[in-house]
């Protein structure tokens, strides 16, 4: 049911509501008064500084907009681009969306919760903006749709909603990034995204996070895919953060619904990650499954997963993969819920440092101990991910090669 | 020219290697035989220098210089490389890649690959899920783009099946450049004359030398070289008296 006075009524209730997991920010410290920005065309696009230039690309956004199928840009509070040049897909500020089209109100907070927490509920009370993309029934779209949600003032608490809808028999492919201005050092970014994968619908969804070291980040997310519908949702997150927790939801509520989760975080000493997935299989045929890359190197990484079988004739797979590389911790929880008789559910992790034997095998080829290190690491992180589109893959190594550099 | 004065070595606190003299001349072939557990593989992994191979005494020099305490890559450029028996599984890395990392420059990896029947195995990550023969195949591939002066091979023709074995005899010949066919430029006298490749082969079967035509065999037993032969003559040997005869051979001339 769709009342913005119900629902600003129960996120007041839940605006002191600490999150069930993850360290308590204190959101009194963080400004959300609007900053005013001024809309970007193409060319003003093209003419930013060439740090900033630099630090959208490692987020996944373009400024030139090749082989892009469209854009959405919003900078502190406000959109300043918003255009698709694809046909049968919609991109839309939420904030324009909830004035004038009545059908979002069939999706706005109707998988999230208002009130699961002060950050769900701030969002509600203090939403700046956010997109909506949707593909159209039966549109393919070719090239990826960008979106960055960028914070350029220092101190701001950052409120998106986002709804990503995939119509029947479309095929939608999203490249999101969050990423920060050179000079912000905090801030904070509270993300709300909901995901409708409808009947036989494919979306790949990838979000890389470029954030600053004082940066504290509380996304919520559910998704649902319906019968025959895919969804795949790649995370990159190779850059310090103070504090990031995440524990996105996914109902597969139609049979041979897929949902596929893989995400690689590289953990800098002071940031702690706490981030993970959980899935519901409610059909027959549903098919799961997470897979997590994370290295430290000082950093505390908790990678969590969460596989629920409500039904026989599924099929999931949890694997956690955690590389030591410089002290820090990395956590891996991983959990298996099967509800009857009849899931074929299984997980693996490991937590380790890089194998000796390994770097001398390298080493006996001609590479040095630094070049051997960084050749596995480099491998560890490299994961096959079926389905991603090549341009997206291509997205995916480029930011991990970039961080590669950081890393070692 | 590979030269091993008195080498002991240490894995742990086991003495494993007891003086070891060994010699291979530019262009020679040598077949290591023993017993499992006689020190064949910590030999080859000596000679390699991984550090667990502790040399307490004696010294390994390779083109004249000590390499005795170099570490691996070091002596890796210098030229000597190595076909293992087991080596580990780099996830991520695609054989491809390795085969361009070996190379240390751009290499037509497809080209080489095909020389080994391995072309479709390019794509998969180094030795994730290959079986005996496949790791042999992808580590003569590995040594085809690494291109050594020296090579150390750990019983290259185990595991391999029957389809391949020539396959692998005959890519070994043709890197120790023992591969004697005619060829129109240079007679097999020239070639024979400017061959430099050394080889140490360990093997159990003798397969090998249907296809390489080996200078020198060697004995390992218990830590020690007991035996300098014609490597046929002494496969002949073990086959019919078996490794006790090594042991009569180390009490006699010790």
């Amino acid at each position: 049911m769709y009342n913005r006075d119900q629902l600003r009524e129960k996120a007041n209730k839940a605006i002191d509501k600490t999150g069930a997991i993850g360290p308590d920010i204190n959101l009194d410290e963080f400004d959300d008064a609007p900053v005013s920005h001024s809309y970007m065309a193409d060319e003003d696009l093209c003419s930013m500084p060439e740090d900033e230039q630099k630090r959208l690309i490692m987020a996944g956004l373009d400024v030139t907009k090749k082989d892009r199928g469209g854009t959405y840009f919003q900078k502190d509070t406000e959109v300043i681009h918003c255009h698709t040049q694809q046909e049968g897909i919609e991109v839309i500020p939420i904030r324009k969306a909830l004035e004038q089209y009545d059908w979002i109100r069939d999706y706005y907070w109707k998988l999230a919760a208002v009130d699961t927490d002060k950050y769900t509920a701030a969002a509600e009370l203090g939403l700046h903006d956010g997109y909506v993309i949707r593909a159209l029934p039966g549109s393919k779209s070719i090239y990826p749709i960008q979106a960055c949600l960028y914070l350029d003032k220092d101190g701001l608490q950052q409120n998106v909603h986002n709804i990503i809808i995939a119509e029947e028999d479309s095929e939608l492919h999203i490249i999101t990034g969050c990423a920060t201005s050179p000079h912000l050092k905090r801030g904070v970014h509270v993300g709300i995204s909901e995901f409708y994968v409808k009947k036989n619908a494919k979306l790949t969804f990838t979000m890389i996070h470029n954030w600053a070291e004082e940066m504290m980040v509380r996304p919520r997310s559910v998704a649902q895919v319906e019968e025959g519908g895919l969804f795949l949702n790649n995370y990159i997150c190779m850059k310090p953060v103070r504090s990031l927790q995440m524990y996105p939801t996914t109902h597969l509520v139609g049979k041979d619904a897929v949902a596929r989760f893989y995400s690689i975080i590289v953990g800098s000493p002071g940031s702690e990650y706490d981030l993970g997935g959980r899935i519901f299989l409610k059909h027959p045929g549903n098919r799961a499954e997470i897979v997590a890359r994370a290295i430290s190197n000082g950093g505390k990484i908790i990678a969590r997963g969460h596989l629920i079988g409500e039904v026989p004739d599924i099929k999931a797979h949890l694997e956690c993969r955690g590389l030591l590389l410089n002290g820090g911790l990395i956590h891996a929880i991983p959990e298996l819920e099967g509800r009857v008789d009849g899931v074929e559910m299984s997980h693996e992790a490991a937590v380790g440092k890089i194998a000796q034997e390994e770097i001398a095998y390298l080493m006996s080829r001609g590479l040095s101990e630094d070049e051997a290190t960084s050749t596995i690491v480099r491998g560890f992180l490299s994961v096959d991910i079926p389905g991603l589109p090549p341009q997206l893959k291509a997205e995916i190594d480029r930011a991990i090669e970039e961080s590669n550099k950081d890393v070692m | 020219m590979l030269l091993i004065e008195d080498l002991q070595v240490k894995l742990g606190d086991k003495e494993i290697l007891k003086h070891i003299d060994l010699e291979i001349q530019p262009g020679e072939t040598h077949i290591l035989f023993g017993p499992n557990g006689s020190g064949k593989t910590s030999l080859l992994m000596a000679i390699m220098g991984y550090p667990q191979y502790e040399v307490v005494a004696g010294k390994i020099m390779f083109k004249g210089e000590d390499i005795t305490r170099l570490p691996i890559d070091e002596r890796a450029r210098l030229g000597i490389g190595m076909s293992y028996q087991r080596p580990p599984t780099i996830n991520g890395l695609k054989t491809r890649q390795m085969v361009q990392l070996c190379a240390g420059d751009e290499v037509d990896e497809v080209d080489l690959a095909k020389r080994v029947n391995f072309e479709e195995f390019l794509d998969r990550d180094v030795n994730a899920g290959f079986s005996g023969g496949e790791i042999k195949r992808s580590e003569l591939l590995q040594l085809t783009a690494q291109a050594p002066d020296l090579m150390l091979f750990d019983e290259p023709e185990s595991g391999v099946d029957m389809e391949n074995i020539s396959l692998v005899g005959k890519t070994i010949a043709s890197l120790l450049q023992k591969d004697l066919s005619a060829v129109v430029t240079k007679t097999i006298m020239k070639t024979k004359l400017e061959r430099k490749k050394m080889g140490l082969i360990i093997t159990h079967t003798g397969f090998i030398l249907d296809y390489v035509s080996a200078d020198k065999g060697q004995v390992l037993y218990d830590g020690m070289l007991s035996c300098v032969s014609n490597p046929r003559e002494i496969l002949t040997c073990i086959g019919e008296s078996g490794y006790k005869e090594c042991l009569r051979c180390i009490t006699e001339t010790n």
